[in-house]
């Protein structure tokens, strides 16, 4: 019963998923490595859409995953899943929520947290690159340290960089030129 | 019933408005649950959007429910966090669907190639807010370092790596800083 199991595996990412959106990438990567249910390319793509579309970033990926796994309905499954332990907590912690962010194992939780938030999404960082910055394979295969790296990869990458840091524009503009630089790219069969 | 209504209404007008959630949320938030419904106080509102960052979940979830406990109790919680999350499945399915269909297309292929390395780059930017934030001392330091490692070159679950870091903040917090940063 795919369902039932989408409902649990995003209660689970909502259960652990501490400081934003971004930090339910790791549960998504092990979701797609646990089940096969969709590849760490597709996956990179759902983050893209789920940052050019109104909304929680968390809930646009769990939406996405969702449908991606199955269907229109595994769409609604998937957030509410998500959104269920989250629900049960903040219940919970408003009733003493003054009391709740002074308390000293609180705090002392969160400093350890939000370190490990860091880490785990720069792991999911690395997997991202993975699939379109470097190609450890084919590095593997024939040792030509050309074939590790994607040069037009790095060339798109330091331009949306310094396009960021300069204009800091909308996360879309970002996207959309490198949506046009790809295709570019595959015209002049760099790619 | 028709409060019920409302809080559903005003979450999803802020859920299919704001992009990107967290902070571009708050201005929204405040329009619509402090001045337009007053719901909560600006300083509520407040509270509830820093507390709402240091519990697990999506943060946009976690104030949606604050709110709608204090103007309704538990169904007002329901309510306003379905419609949080109601725009982002119908926008959502719709995109995926229409992507579904013409994903085989090179060029639709080639722009999604494009696209991986723009997400690198946006990933890359986040996470160095993030890490400027988080890592203040030599033990968070530490800590992201190990996990770090573990998760990349390892298949440990991060729900293990999540409860332990969150044991060993409190055992850090508790016995060794008083009041300040870890020595």
């Amino acid at each position: 019963m795919i369902y039932l199991r989408l409902f649990w595996e995003f209660f689970k990412a909502g259960l652990f998923t501490v400081g934003g959106g971004l930090a339910s990438l790791p549960f998504l990567y092990e979701i797609s490595d646990k089940t096969g249910w969709y590849s760490y390319a597709q996956l990179a793509d759902m983050i893209a859409i789920s940052e050019s579309t109104p909304g929680p970033i968390g809930i646009n990926m769990a939406t996405y995953v969702g449908f991606t796994s199955a269907g229109v309905l595994g769409s609604v499954v998937a957030s509410i899943g998500f959104i269920v332990p989250p629900l049960i907590i903040a219940s919970i912690v408003s009733r003493f929520l003054k009391k709740f962010s002074e308390n000293r194992l609180v705090k002392g939780a969160f400093y350890g947290l939000r370190a490990v938030s860091v880490a785990l999404v720069c792991s999911a960082l690395v997997s991202v690159a993975e699939i379109s910055l470097i190609n450890v394979p084919l590095f593997g295969k024939t040792g030509n340290f050309f074939d590790l790296i994607s040069i037009p990869g790095i060339v798109l990458a330091v331009l949306c960089w310094f396009l960021l840091k300069k204009k800091n524009p909308h996360p879309v503009v970002i996207l959309g030129m490198s949506a046009a630089a790809g295709i570019a790219f595959g015209f002049l069969g760099l790619i | 019933m028709k409060e019920l209504f409302e809080l559903f209404l005003a979450f999803a007008r802020i859920g299919g408005l704001t992009f990107g959630g967290g902070y571009a949320m708050l201005p929204m938030l405040q329009r619509e649950a402090v001045e337009k419904k007053g719901w909560v106080t600006e300083e509520e509102l407040m509270d509830y959007y820093a507390v709402g960052q240091c519990i697990p979940g999506v943060i946009a979830v976690n104030t949606a429910v604050f709110i709608g406990t204090k103007a309704k109790g538990l169904a007002g919680a329901i309510a306003a966090s379905l419609g949080v999350i109601s725009p982002s499945i119908v926008i959502i399915v719709a995109i995926a669907a229409f992507i579904q269909s013409f994903s085989e297309l090179p060029i639709v292929q080639n722009a999604f190639a494009g696209i991986r390395v723009g997400v690198c780059v946006l990933i890359l930017s986040a996470v160095l807010k993030l890490f400027k934030k988080a890592i203040i001392d030599k033990f968070t330091f530490g800590l992201f370092a190990v996990v770090f490692a573990l998760s990349v070159f390892t298949d440990i679950s991060p729900i293990l790596f999540v409860i332990m870091a969150a044991l060993a903040g409190i055992t850090v917090h508790v016995f060794f800083i008083k009041g300040g940063k870890a020595k």
